[in-house]
């Protein structure tokens, strides 16, 4: 891809540039929006962000693995995972991206 | 929960944003990251996870009402691969570990 990835660096600089926060103060609420996702998710709440997406979760029933490099049997155990449904909007902006994904 | 949920429990957390602010600093981080990846450009999130684009070949596919053939080109359709942290937190939740 030709340019870099956003990272938090680069939320807290558009929070810094849009509201009157300093950057620390950006720095705080980035981490905390992602915390409080990440708390909602942990506590078995499902999040939905109308016009992005929907976190939800899944859980999921144990099943027989192998470990990729020795080709030993080990037991994957029931786990609940997280995924993510983008919405319409982020799809229909995102479908036609001309560039290379992966 | 949900995006005006999110909003409250952040507006609660801070000192110097009022909850229109919080309102529209949720619309920056949320815009900033979609303008991103309609630009074709990954979003790496330390702890929470990361978001890129797959790739989905042009295919024919069917009108399920009138059986008949269309094609679809091909796309990009975003994808989130959750981190670490974030795994490790909702796996400990999980109610069949508990």
């Amino acid at each position: 891809m030709v340019d870099h990835a956003v990272t938090k660096a680069e939320l807290v600089e558009a929070i810094f540039n849009e509201l009157g926060l300093n950057k620390r103060e950006a720095k705080d609420f980035v981490e905390q929006f992602f915390e409080e996702i990440t708390a909602a998710l942990a506590a078995g709440q499902p999040v939905k962000l109308s016009g992005f997406g929907n976190f939800e979760l899944r859980d999921k029933t144990a099943r027989p693995g192998r470990n990729p490099k020795t080709g030993e049997p080990i037991p994957i155990s029931a786990r609940r995972v997280v995924s993510f449904k983008a919405g319409q909007k982020l799809r229909t902006r995102v479908e036609g991206h001309a560039g290379s994904g992966e | 929960m949900t995006r005006s949920e999110l909003i409250a429990t952040l507006a609660m957390r801070q000192n110097h944003l009022t909850a229109m602010d919080v309102d529209f600093a949720v619309r920056v981080i949320l815009e900033t990251m979609s303008e991103a990846l309609a630009a074709g450009r990954r979003i790496e999130i330390r702890g929470f996870g990361s978001f890129s684009l797959h790739y989905r070949p042009p295919r024919l596919a069917r009108n399920p009402k009138s059986g008949e053939a269309v094609s679809v080109e091909a796309k990009f359709v975003p994808h989130f691969k959750p981190g670490k942290l974030l795994r490790e937190q909702v796996l400990d939740s999980s109610p069949m570990r508990s």
